[in-house]
Formats: structure tokens, sequence, C-alpha cells
């Protein structure tokens, strides 16, 4: 059964206040993940984590796979970075795997370093959103 | 040598669970400084809370740990929750339940129970809980390199398996 939205979007905000120690006035749609709400590497695990927990039920569990949701393993591949950026065989992977987040601005720079500011909560969101649709 | 901080291990299932001892005894010197006597206020040796948090996350690590049969470098990397609500003293034991929530290829997250045993009563009393997260180090490097070996699971946690009757897992 699909879960509203706004039900989304509560257990996402709940999921970051408990994992970052953020104030729920910061978690708005727009945030990122590490500049506004100040999660660090270890803590996207955290929130990996607690996210299946929270949308598992009885009947179905919600396992996110490695890389499912945070790209992984892909910076060290050269394949797809070169040179601190991503190669056109990197931005092909990443648009096929993360559709949940919006690569519009990234696809001019395409450094590595700004990676992480793609991951905002909207992006969260979206992408249970587009999960649970399987 | 790496500082122990759990004497046994008394129950394992495995990917599971894992459960731990710790005697606390007046011969354990920093029992002396925490606290020592101050002035009119007499000495009052407690196990300081920080290093039962640190009993918990070798008693878990062990067990995060074992679910890969120790090939990965398990590292303690965030402590979502630790409280603990009561005070263990000299002659009392402590209690370590870790369980496994979930397991990933990049690290594992665990809950754990901390007990402490009062001789006089023979009763358990629960006296604290965990949630600590470990990282499979090789797997989040972030370019940085470790040593091959695997220098987190050393000689001391090989010697608390082994004397606890659980030495081959580490085989």
């Amino acid at each position: 059964m699909a879960i509203p939205r706004a039900e989304i979007e509560t257990k996402v905000s709940e999921v970051l206040e408990s994992a970052l120690g953020a104030d729920a006035e910061d978690i708005v749609p727009t945030a990122i993940l590490t500049e506004d709400l100040g999660a660090e590497s270890i803590d996207f695990l955290d929130i990996q984590f607690q996210l299946e927990k929270k949308f598992s039920t009885p009947e179905k569990p919600f396992k996110i796979e490695q890389g499912e949701l945070f790209p992984e393993n892909m910076m060290s591949n050269p394949d797809f970075v070169k040179e601190g950026k991503f190669t056109d065989a990197g931005m092909k992977v990443l648009r096929e795997k993360m559709p949940h987040v919006d690569l519009a601005v990234f696809e001019g720079d395409r450094n590595v370093k700004g990676i992480a500011k793609l991951f905002t909560v909207k992006s969260l969101c979206d992408f249970i959103e587009i999960k649970l649709k399987k | 040598m790496r500082w122990m901080w759990i004497d046994t291990i008394v129950a394992y299932e495995p990917d599971r669970r894992l459960v731990a001892i710790k005697n606390v005894s007046l011969a354990e010197e920093h029992l002396h400084e925490h606290f020592a006597a101050d002035g009119a206020l007499p000495a009052q040796p407690v196990m300081p809370a920080s290093l039962m948090i640190e009993g918990m996350a070798q008693t878990a690590g062990i067990l995060a740990g074992s679910v890969r049969r120790f090939r990965e470098k398990v590292v303690l990397a965030k402590i979502q929750k630790a409280e603990i609500t009561a005070d263990v003293v000299p002659g009392q034991c402590i209690r370590y339940d870790a369980r496994i929530e979930r397991v990933d290829p990049m690290g594992a997250g665990t809950s754990g129970t901390i007990e402490r045993l009062d001789h006089r009563t023979g009763a358990w009393e629960k006296i604290g809980e965990t949630e600590i997260m470990f990282s499979h180090v090789d797997q989040n490097m972030s370019g940085l390199a470790f040593p091959e070996h695997n220098f987190v699971f050393s000689d001391s946690f090989r010697n608390v398996l082994r004397a606890s009757g659980l030495g081959h897992l580490m085989d």
C-alpha cells in the first residue's frame, strides 16, 4: 500500500532528527544533509539503517542495498571518476541508479567534492517514494 | 597491548548476539581515582560510565567482527545512544548483552543492554542501554590506506575469545 507523501516526510524527518541530532525546523526539503544538517560519512549508514527500520512492515521488509541510496565504490573506479570529476560513464550510472537526486546543477561541474550536496531532505523523500512504488 | 574491558564471553549466538562479563575489582587502579577522597568527602570508587561504554563497544565489536569471520577491520564509528542509570561498584559484576540490528558491507548497527549483578542479592538489574554503529574501515577509507593485517582484532581479543571457548571463530 502506498504511503502518503506527508507521512514519508514525517518519518524521514524523524530519522534525521535521530541520526543527526538536527532540529525539526531545520529539516526542510532543500536542506543539504552534509552542509545544512551536519551529516558526516558514517551518518549516511546510520540514516540508511534507520530508514530501513522506519519503513519496514512485518509483511514487507524495506531493505536498501549498498549503493542504492548513496553512491558507493564509484569514486575509486577510474571508469567513473577521472581527475576528480565524474566521466560520462559515471554520470550515466548516477542517472540510472539515482533517480532520486537532481543532477541538473551537477552536470556542468561534475566535481566529486560536490556530490554530497546532491543529497537533500527532498532527495531522501523521493528515494523512499520511488522505492515504495516498485 | 589493548586494554580489555571485558573478562569473558558467556553467550554467543552466531550473527545475532554476544554476551560478555566484566568483574569490577578494587584492585583496578583507575577506581581509586574515580573518585578519590576529597577533603571531607570519602573515596567513592565507581566504574566510570565511559569505560562501560567501551566494554559494550568491545562486546558488540567482537559480535560485529564475527559476522564476517573477523576479515573486516571493525571500528567504532558512532554511539547513537548510551544511557547508564546506576553506578557499578567494586565487587559487582557487569553484563554486556549485545545484539546485531543490521549488517551491511559498509558497517554494522548494534543494540545492547547493560546489567549489574550484586552478589548480596544474586539479582541482575538492568542499568543501561546502548546503540552503537561500527564501520568496516577498509570499505570506508576515503582515500586512506590502512595496514593490511587486522590491527583491530589483536591478540588481546583473540585471547578473550580463546579463553571463552570461541577461539575457533578466529581460525
